[in-house]
């Protein structure tokens, strides 16, 4: 299993040297696309929250770094960090609110506060300049690399894909990971036995959120613009769609999702431009049809066509 | 003194609107515990339908009619076709109301474009109506009337029908209103009937005030969700006191701080949230 | 008064009431340290409310906890483990999709700070597992450590969570009807595993099948809609004509 995720590894590095520059930029959005669902994940499938707002923190974080470096002329070394941290903490408020309830109640409250959000970037124009968008930004040189290029900025987020879901992968396997799970399960056993549910539920949401920010980071990087739409319902929906096509509280589900969902978006957009019809109608699909997610569903059903046992 | 009494009048007619939207979408909640998230897609539907009825020279009363007629059946189909084959798996019911909600949208983006439509307001409303040296938008007074009528209708619909007492029951614990004999199937289409009736209806006659846009059904989906987070997710008495208490902070919020109007919004729904997960009035913890 | 003195717990004047119905009316009860305490009485009784007060998942309307000499009627649910009282529920409630050795992991980790540790590997921690295969044994299940609590049996499933409640080495332990659903043999086994239990722990046990339970008890109370009827040992709480009336007289 690891020698494959090396051999995996070894090739997303080659990518640039055998594909062109579109195939490269769209395997860059890919990876923010999986880190993104890899941190929704971490709530909707280890946690058993499902939340319908995650877009606020992919948009908050690329909102804020946006600003202060177009207003406040602020550099990078700032910017980033400040966009993570300001955005973490709006992400424990709003779990706060959010693990007030659970289940569809905590569902409804994450779309609500994500609605508000969304409302804010668009009317808050003196802020966000409204439904312009914020434009002319610029993507950071750590280390004096110009990551203008758009094979050195793929190489730059892989790394950070990478460290990604390589703390994703840490975190679950601890033993804070198991207890998270306890509480997906059985939350009233663990509260007997003797754990602060709310509170393992409200650190995952933050961390959740951090990795959310993260990918909002790499988002504004890569679009150099910014527009409310990032933080609709709509882009929620997607990472929850790739969380749920690719299998929920897998490590490698959501990854393989965002794949799907970022192609099936590329490709289908350029032949129709219904991508928002088309998205629901798989939502619909896979709810009657693959309740267990895309790639669970697919190897059932081939396993039961080939005869094999369950 | 005209700028308050006229943002007091928009405020209860906007609190009208939420009622005829949330409504349904607490009655729905509280009986089938399916968040429907497709209720401000209905909302905009309903909008979308009064427009083409008033091309064929509709009034708006038979616009608001059809409007209604159409979204409610629209409702039965979605509950009958898709949210009955995954009853009991409320996630994937949310998940399935978010698809249809994504799909109508886009379906409204195709027949109707992507201009905003105005809505006429109907002629003889069309004249502000004097009263005590005030000067009211006699439309305004029409929609609180409409919503007023509507809260009334629905409480004696669930307090004096047998439908009612069905509901209620089933509401209560929905185990116990089978074993007496109530037939759930029937019950749920009906009630997503009457939810999507009403969120139609409120499209429809929000027309003149809103207009019918793409987006549309976004807006009214978040004010809907914050009424019913405020009110007590599945208590109509709550979402009525809510819509209201919502209709003014938004209305006043725009008026005085159009930029941060949503972030008003937001307040009175955590202090609530803080103190009484339950919201105002419910008794659903979720 | 001396710590081996204070009692294991200590319940004064509790009361709770749903809609003006009374299910717990002013019940006062004392454990001793190490005593086996049988809390009995027909359905509705109030039994389950009583453990769920003790156990902190109810807030009373009135009256105090207090579990090892700590007031706890304040206390959320986690810090009653912290001061040693462990549970069991009636219906089996364990991590059905995870291992046996991997239910009683969670247990044993839940009094420790490793818990909060998000950074290191838990499969590495071999020492863990060997601990909870010991407890497992203890049970009489190690041959099971490896299987998943869905693929076990129901008689096995009521060892796991006595199990559970044992990895945390508690002072007091409430076991809530531990031999419901169970076979003849069944509950000869886990008859046997109760009275295994170290006689520091005090333990109370609700049960509704007096046969069975009637061996288990040095002390028994009666309960009877909300309110404590008979309280002694056994021979006085058989004999009592009360008992005799409401519980086995029925």
């Amino acid at each position: 299993m690891r020698r494959n995720y090396i051999l995996l590894l070894a090739l997303l590095i080659c990518l640039p040297w055998f594909s062109g520059e579109y195939y490269v930029n769209l395997a860059s959005q890919i990876l923010i696309a999986a880190i993104f669902a890899a941190s929704l994940n971490l709530l909707v499938g280890y946690a058993g929250l499902t939340s319908l707002g995650h877009a606020s923190y992919l948009g908050l974080s690329a909102y804020i770094s946006a600003w202060l470096s177009l207003r406040m002329g602020l550099g990078h070394a700032v910017t980033a960090p400040a966009a993570l941290l300001l955005t973490t903490l709006i992400g424990c408020g709003f779990g706060w609110i959010a693990l007030r309830a659970s289940g569809l109640g905590f569902l409804m409250l994450t779309l609500a506060l994500s609605q508000i959000v969304w409302g804010l970037c668009y009317r808050w124009v003196g802020v966000t300049n409204g439904d312009n968008g914020l434009s002319g930004l610029t993507r950071p040189s750590p280390f004096g690399i110009d990551l203008g290029n758009s094979s050195a900025f793929y190489w730059f987020v892989l790394i950070i894909t990478v460290a990604a879901l390589y703390s994703i992968a840490r975190f679950v396997n601890s033993p804070f990971g198991a207890t998270l799970r306890g509480t997906r399960d059985q939350w009233r056993r663990m509260s007997s036995l003797g754990y602060n549910v709310w509170g393992i539920r409200w650190v995952t949401f933050v961390f959740s959120s951090f990795l959310g920010a993260l990918a909002g980071l790499l988002y504004v990087y890569f679009n150099k613009y910014i527009h409310p739409s990032v933080m609709s319902v709509t882009v929620s929906a997607e990472a929850l769609l790739a969380v749920i096509a690719g299998g929920s509280g897998t490590l490698a589900g959501p990854v393989v999702g965002a794949a799907l969902v970022m192609l099936l978006k590329n490709y289908a957009s350029a032949y129709v431009e219904r991508w928002n019809m088309l998205m629901g109608i798989v939502f619909v699909f896979i709810v009657i049809v693959m309740p267990a997610g895309i790639v669970p569903g697919t190897l059932a059903l081939l396993r039961r066509l080939r005869g094999g046992p369950r | 003194m005209q700028f308050w009494q006229i943002q007091a009048l928009n405020s209860f007619a906007l609190g009208g609107l939420l009622f005829l939207l949330s409504s349904g979408f607490a009655l729905i909640f509280g009986l089938m515990r399916i968040a429907n998230l497709t209720h401000g897609a209905l909302f905009m539907l309903g909008a979308y339908v009064a427009v083409t009825a008033m091309r064929f020279e509709a009034g708006l009363a038979v616009a608001a009619l059809c409007a209604a007629l159409v979204v409610g059946v629209v409702g039965g189909l979605i509950e009958r076709l898709i949210l009955r084959r995954i009853s009991g798996n409320a996630q994937g019911q949310v998940l399935a109301t978010l698809g249809i909600s994504f799909i109508t949208a886009d379906f409204c983006l195709i027949v109707w474009g992507g201009d905003t439509i105005p809505i006429q307001t109907p002629a003889m409303f069309q004249a502000p109506l004097h009263f005590m040296g005030l000067t009211f938008p006699t439309y305004r007074l029409v929609v609180i009337g409409i919503a007023v009528v509507v809260a009334i209708i629905l409480y004696l619909l669930m307090e004096r029908t047998r439908l009612g007492a069905m509901i209620r029951a089933g509401v209560d614990d929905m185990q116990m209103a089978r074993a007496v004999g109530i037939r759930a199937s029937a019950l749920f289409t009906t009630v997503f009937c009457l939810g999507a009736f009403l969120a139609g209806l409120g499209g429809a006659v929000g027309g003149p005030i809103f207009s019918a846009y793409p987006g549309l059904d976004s807006d009214m989906l978040s004010l809907a969700l914050i009424v019913v987070i405020l009110g007590g997710i599945g208590s109509l008495i709550g979402t009525f006191v809510a819509s209201f208490i919502i209709g003014f902070i938004y209305t006043f919020g725009t008026a005085l701080l159009p930029d941060l109007a949503y972030v008003i919004l937001f307040l009175p729904m955590v202090i609530v949230i803080a103190f009484r997960p339950t919201g105002l009035f419910g008794t659903i913890r979720t | 008064m001396t710590a081996a003195m204070t009692p294991a717990l200590e319940v004064r004047g509790l009361c709770k009431s749903y809609g003006g119905i009374a299910v717990t009316q002013n019940v006062s009860l004392t454990v001793a340290p190490g005593e086996r305490r049988l809390i009995i009485g027909p359905n509705g009784a109030g039994k389950t409310t009583l453990f769920g007060l003790i156990q902190g998942e109810i807030k009373p309307d009135a009256g105090t906890i207090r579990v090892l000499g700590h007031d706890v009627t304040r206390q959320p649910v986690p810090e009653r483990a912290r001061v040693g009282m462990a549970r069991t529920y009636q219906i089996i409630n364990l991590f059905t999709r995870d291992t046996l050795a991997h239910n009683v992991v969670l247990s044993l980790m839940g009094l420790m700070p490793l818990k909060r540790n998000a950074f290191t590997a838990l499969a590495a921690r071999t020492d863990l597992y060997d601990k909870a295969a010991a407890l497992l044994a203890s049970v009489g299940l190690s041959h099971r450590a490896q299987h998943r609590i869905s693929e076990i049996s129901y008689g096995e499933q009521r060892r796991v969570e006595i199990a559970l409640a044992l990895a945390q080495e508690p002072k007091l332990l409430l076991l809530d009807e531990p031999f419901a659903g169970l076979s003849q043999d069944e509950r000869l086994i886990i008859k046997e595993l109760i009275a295994s239990i170290p006689s520091e722990t005090a333990i109370v046990m609700i049960e509704h099948d007096m046969d069975i339970a009637l061996d288990f008890a040095e002390q028994i109370t009666v309960l009877h809609y909300g309110q404590l009827i008979v309280e002694g040992d056994r021979n006085k709480v058989v004999n009592d004509p009360m008992t005799r009336e409401i519980y086995l007289g029925h």
